[in-house]
């Protein structure tokens, strides 16, 4: 774009949208306006999704392929990176939009399928087999045999008020955002509202903290603004150390002006000059798109001194997390950000009393200041419309594991667990039965189901002994081993125990210990182990809820939840893993005994040669046979088998 | 090292974390010697330098290999077996989680989460994302990364 374009197209947006919420414009304005939102296009435009999941399925290859193909055929389009759409499944994703038509989105177009769909899409036909759907623009020309967007089960169900421009717009464009009605809430709030009354609007929403413990926000910016202090900062979590949980990654990518705006908005009602987003390392490229936008927004005049005239400055900087859970915990962010190893404190005080350098500071997380224009623009009635009596608005989860289709949801909150699995998702892969939902990371639980019309809200999970967490959902399928996994999540827990308080530190040990006895098998089992080991299984659950009690911060208090809710609803398992030793998943290898069945062993010898214990005797062309004071369960062997004569006990 | 000195030039504590973070993005990785010269720098004892660096799991005092292979035991990943590729890529280079090979040319890292859940199991080498791997895929694609560094 020449120069002097964007100098016009910036004090166009900045002077004529942002500051005119009445909504009506001029002829020559909605058309400007129009070109900018791509209402309508003149020449064809290829947008590629490259977010995270896009760039992990290919989507990089396929930028590439599309670029020489474009300029090898001469042909005259514009290629835009947008950010996932939340269908992360189909990815990698490449629409298309033609002058006059509607915007037509493929999946799955790797490298090598990408010149094919463009091929045919830019010579007016469709391949019927990587069609995804096409968008819903009025007064466009439909594709015939195409389905909308919006009435695929992904979409149908969703209610996307954050994610609203997710995989549409680009996150490198701030006119973009402008033009869909961005930062209009930030100019009417420095304009118009006291801070305080910011902070009831937020508290009248009844919108709750997104990142868990479902605290009113409104009511935190209110303790943060009354708290006296000549410097007080506000800092957005963008942490996300939760695996298993990548939404607010996804809103970063696809929509940053949206967190940003959010954030400015928070840090005027709380009376704050200094802002810090606090980004996860890995998060390489959310830190690329944050950092662009940051750049866009002072250059707009939207961050920096004096926004808007009204006298309210405010300062942004990233920050990048080092790696380690525990900073999830606001009070450890803090000592994090001040160079000290990530302690948490005790609270109170809370942070927005003495936080950052003992200054009032309020820590938000990404979902929480993405829902922040939304409310300034409609109010906090329309917000409240939206959910159940505890919990108000939409919520996102994202959806990972074994289920059909994974990815990134926007939903009102109280929505069952079964129509997130089989309305949206579309059930369990490979057509196998669903045993469990493992929801809030790994201190979160495991939810069997039998509780799947719970509905997903605050109360309602409480109610079961659940947390809503961050949102992260993972489909465990029936080859899952409950045991296995309550250990996995210990495991990841007493890593990353910062180790300043005693229950957790050592607790967590001794926890894993515990599930370590039951899930391996010793090298001799004498009377004394398994005596220890019973031992140990009797006081596991007493231990749990001492861990539970006594922790000083989120991590140890939560710590034992894997445990104890599998204790609750898939005790049997514990139970066959104890006294049976054994495993009915065969995820536990130690616990695993393989057997030859003699009807189908045709005495191929290849197990024999291949067993690294030489447990497996037998002649060619007979059938063999595994000493099982032999076999460690390493299953090599049920790899190898042509002939699915082997089998586990 | 000195332009990243000066980007710091305030002897603030809050300026460790990105200091050290900077220099292990252009050096790969920290020595003794650089933590002396950060100590001196900020005027932070040396034994609180190493309580940061060692808490976090992003600093290393380990050089990386030529291939740097990283394997995510996020959640998604784990059900997705995981530990299995793991094993099989210590089992082809004869290397553990968190170190690197005799002849350096590849090192290995187990990452908590690399946010593409959805697309799980994530193996990420150098700067190239792989996903839905077959353990011999893996395989194949070591020994041919193998294979180039002879």
């Amino acid at each position: 774009m020449p120069a002097q374009e964007i100098t016009d197209n910036k004090a166009f947006l900045t002077e004529k949208v942002i500051k005119n919420y009445s909504g009506i414009f001029d002829k020559a304005s909605l058309a400007k306006i129009a070109g900018i939102r791509r209402d309508t296009v003149d020449k064809p435009v290829i947008f590629i999704a490259t977010g995270t999941c896009g760039i992990i399925s290919g989507a990089k290859a396929t930028l590439e392929k599309v670029r020489k193909f474009i300029s090898e055929n001469n042909i005259d389009a514009s290629i835009i990176e947008v950010g996932c759409n939340g269908f992360c499944s189909a990815e990698p994703l490449l629409d298309v939009q033609l002058p006059g038509k509607t915007r037509l989105a493929f999946h799955h177009v790797t490298e090598d399928k990408a010149e094919d769909v463009l091929n045919s899409a830019l010579h007016h036909t469709v391949q019927p087999d990587l069609v995804l759907g096409q968008y819903r623009q009025q007064g466009l020309e439909e594709w015939p045999n195409v389905p909308l967007i919006d009435d695929l089960p992904w979409f149908s169900r969703q209610t996307r008020h954050i994610l609203k421009n997710a995989g549409i717009v680009s996150p490198a464009s701030i006119e973009e955002y402008i033009v869909r009605g961005g930062y209009k809430s930030l100019y009417k709030t420095v304009l118009n509202y006291p801070a305080d009354k910011i902070c009831e609007i937020i508290e009248q929403s009844e919108l709750k903290g997104r990142a868990g413990g479902g605290f009113l926000t409104g009511k935190k910016w209110k303790i943060a603004l009354d708290t006296a202090g000549d410097q007080k900062y506000m800092i957005c979590n963008a942490d996300e150390s939760d695996p298993g949980a990548f939404m607010d990654r996804a809103i970063i990518e696809s929509d940053p002006h949206r967190v940003i705006e959010g954030l400015a908005i928070s840090a005027y009602a709380i009376g704050a000059s200094q802002a810090i987003i606090y980004v996860r390392s890995d998060y390489e490229n959310p830190l690329n798109i944050l950092e662009q936008a940051i750049k866009q927004a002072k250059e707009y005049g939207l961050l920096g001194g004096d926004i808007f005239g009204s006298g309210f400055s405010l300062s942004v900087s990233l920050r990048k997390g080092a790696g380690a859970f525990v900073c999830g915990e606001e009070t450890a962010l803090v000592t994090s950000l001040e160079g000290q190893r990530g302690l948490p404190r005790s609270k109170p005080p809370y942070p927005a009393e003495k936080g950052l350098w003992g200054h009032p500071t309020v820590i938000n997380n990404v979902e929480t200041l993405a829902n922040i224009p939304g409310i300034l623009e409609n109010g906090p009635g329309w917000f409240k419309s939206m959910g159940t009596r505890s919990s108000k608005g939409t919520k996102l989860f994202s959806i990972a594991g074994k289920a059909v289709s994974t990815g990134f949801i926007e939903v009102p909150m109280g929505i069952s667990f079964s129509s997130i699995i089989y309305d949206i998702a579309g059930g369990v892969r490979d057509g196998k039965a669903l045993k469990a939902i493992q929801l809030g990371g790994p201190s979160g639980v495991c939810i069997p189901p039998a509780e799947l019309d719970t509905p997903l809200d605050f109360e309602a999970l409480s109610g079961i002994g659940a947390k809503l967490g961050l949102g992260g959902l993972i489909i465990l399928d029936e080859k899952t081993c409950m045991v296995n996994l309550a250990r996995y999540f210990i495991d990841f827990l007493q890593k990353e125990s910062c180790g300043k308080c005693i229950p957790c530190r050592e607790g967590t040990r001794k926890m894993l210990d515990i599930l370590n006895g039951i899930t391996k098998r010793p090298k001799e089992e004498s009377a004394h182990e398994t005596l220890e080991r019973f031992k140990g299984v009797v006081q596991l659950e007493n231990l749990a809820h001492v861990i539970s009690d006594t922790s000083l911060c989120g991590l140890g208090q939560n710590a034992p939840n894997p445990v104890l809710s599998s204790l609750k609803w898939f005790r049997e398992e514990f139970e066959e893993h104890i006294f049976d030793r054994r495993c009915s998943a065969g995820v536990c290898h130690d616990l695993r005994t393989f057997c030859i069945d003699v009807d189908h062993c045709n005495g191929c010898n290849i197990c024999q040669k291949r067993c690294p214990e030489n447990a497996i005797i037998g002649s060619l062309k007979m059938p063999h046979f595994i000493i099982e004071s032999k076999c460690t369960g390493c299953g090599i062997c049920f790899d190898v088998c042509k002939f699915s004569a082997i089998y586990f006990k | 090292m000195q332009a990243i000195f000066e980007k710091y030039s305030l002897k603030k504590p809050e300026n460790l974390i990105p200091l050290l973070q900077e220099i292990q993005e252009t050096k790969g990785y920290l020595t003794d010697e650089i933590v002396e010269k950060v100590s001196a720098h900020l005027n932070i004892p040396i034994n609180r330098i190493y309580g940061v660096a060692t808490f976090y799991d992003q600093f290393r005092f380990k050089r990386r290999g030529r291939f740097h292979i990283q394997v995510c035991r996020g959640t998604s990943c784990y059900l997705c077996s995981s530990s299995s590729y793991l094993k099989e890529i210590e089992k082809l280079l004869k290397v553990q989680d968190g170190s690197v090979t005799r002849d350096k040319k590849f090192s290995l890292e187990t990452v908590n989460c690399m946010g593409g859940c959805s697309q799980s199991l994530v193996i990420r080498i150098n700067d190239t994302y792989y996903h839905h791997l077959s353990v011999a895929d893996l395989g194949d694609i070591i020994r041919s990364l193998k294979e180039k560094t002879e």
